[in-house]
């Protein structure tokens, strides 16, 4: 019984990350697309590190330049949603297992969550 | 050479790296930032903040087959989550601090080590003599299938298992790979887990963990978007072909050629390192 309801929840996550790479990768893809169709001169200095442009750093620098259709934007929206993904995978442990009412591991998965959202709050 | 034949290029690459890493079990990460460096001249950091995000997209996505064979335990791996993704704060945060060559050489330390990993025997789940205590507290224990019946297993050594997956998440978040070869060491070798759900279970935190690297290398700007495209699709492409390849194929040969590579690549980095050319 317990080990029944354990797989449930298990299924569900493997589900939900299935479908959080699949929409990140046809993101991605339509952004390339766009990246290539759009770049024609020479190969960007991969040599010698720059940083990626501060547009790329934030959610909302990135959400505005998808709404200028820019290819970039578009890639760096798909590596952000692929980015979440896990995190979504953490906040349905949190759910999943209140659900259970195993308290512990419901704590567990908090601790986890907290310690993801931190690591988006670094900047150089 | 233009953007689009670079592009095709390191899509082309990291599909090749990707599978190769499916059907050893050490993942595209390990391959292709070696790759990118040495053949194709790149900053170390942007192969790194790539890299990371391809192993993301291998991890979740393989997750779903995973799951339905019923090997993976999510409150080990939510619990040694911990560990990791707090290791890979550390291994992030150092990444911005330590220097790309000596990045290189430790890279190159986590190479030979991987390839001497690959090689070795998966340990036969020696059975337990008694409970470890700490992980009935904590219900790190489950059933996994045995030939139609349920085998059940309980964790030992819990706290050698925890730091060691901590040092995993740092290795992840300094060199932008899932650090497979050494997760499933903690869980397999220590923990005593039965080697499938040590794999399984490994290959659903390698996404959380890397999830919080990847945080700390946006903020950094290590993520370049027009590089991590070709090098994301080329490895999911890889990875998915050579998961499903690894099924009904006899890598023995195969498995023995990569980890030749592995280690001339791994003594290429460490000597790029140390000679200031990273």
């Amino acid at each position: 019984m317990f080990y029944r309801e354990d797989q449930r929840l298990e299924t569900a996550m493997g589900r939900m990350l299935q479908i959080g790479v699949t929409v990140a990768a046809l993101v991605v893809l339509v952004g390339g697309a766009l990246y290539l169709s759009q770049f024609t001169g020479p190969i960007p200095d991969y040599q010698r590190f720059h940083g990626a442009p501060a547009a790329y750093e934030s959610v909302h620098g990135v959400l505005l330049g998808v709404g200028r259709f820019d290819s970039g934007s578009l890639i760096a929206l798909g590596i952000l949603l692929l980015i979440v993904t896990p995190t979504c995978r953490v906040i349905s442990g949190v759910v999943g297992f209140s659900i259970l009412r195993d308290r512990f591991y419901a704590a567990v998965s908090v601790i986890v969550l907290i310690i993801l959202v931190l690591s988006f709050c670094t900047r150089r | 050479m233009s953007v689009l034949s670079f592009t095709l290029g390191v899509f082309g690459t990291s599909i090749l790296a990707a599978f190769l890493g499916a059907l050893t079990g050490l993942g595209g990460g390990v391959v292709i930032v070696p790759v990118l460096c040495i053949l194709f001249k790149m900053n170390i950091h942007y192969a790194i903040g790539a890299s990371l995000v391809s192993v993301i997209a291998t991890s979740s996505g393989a997750a779903a087959s995973y799951v339905r064979e019923g090997y993976s335990n999510i409150r080990i791996g939510m619990f040694l989550e911990v560990a990791t993704t707090l290791g890979a704060l550390l291994g992030a945060y150092l990444t911005a601090k330590v220097s790309g060559n000596w990045i290189g050489v430790i890279f190159g330390v986590v190479l030979l080590y991987s390839a001497w990993a690959s090689l070795r025997k998966p340990s036969t789940g020696t059975k337990s003599p008694r409970p470890d205590s700490l992980a009935m507290r904590l219900n790190l224990r489950g059933s996994y299938p045995v030939e139609g019946s349920k085998e059940e297993y309980v964790a030992q050594h819990v706290p050698a298992g925890f730091g060691i997956m901590f040092v995993a998440g740092t290795l992840s978040g300094l060199l932008g790979i899932g650090s497979g070869a050494v997760k499933v060491l903690a869980m397999d070798q220590v923990m005593k887990l039965p080697f499938k759900v040590s794999t399984t279970t490994s290959n659903f935190m390698i996404g959380v963990t890397a999830a919080a690297s990847a945080g700390v290398y946006l903020g950094h700007g290590y993520i370049l978007p027009g590089l991590s495209m070709p090098v994301m699709l080329g490895v999911l492409a890889g990875a998915l072909v050579g998961s499903r390849i690894l099924v009904n194929a006899d890598v023995k040969a195969l498995r023995l050629v990569f980890s030749i590579v592995i280690v001339a690549l791994g003594v290429e980095m460490i000597s790029n390192g140390l000679t200031g050319r990273l």
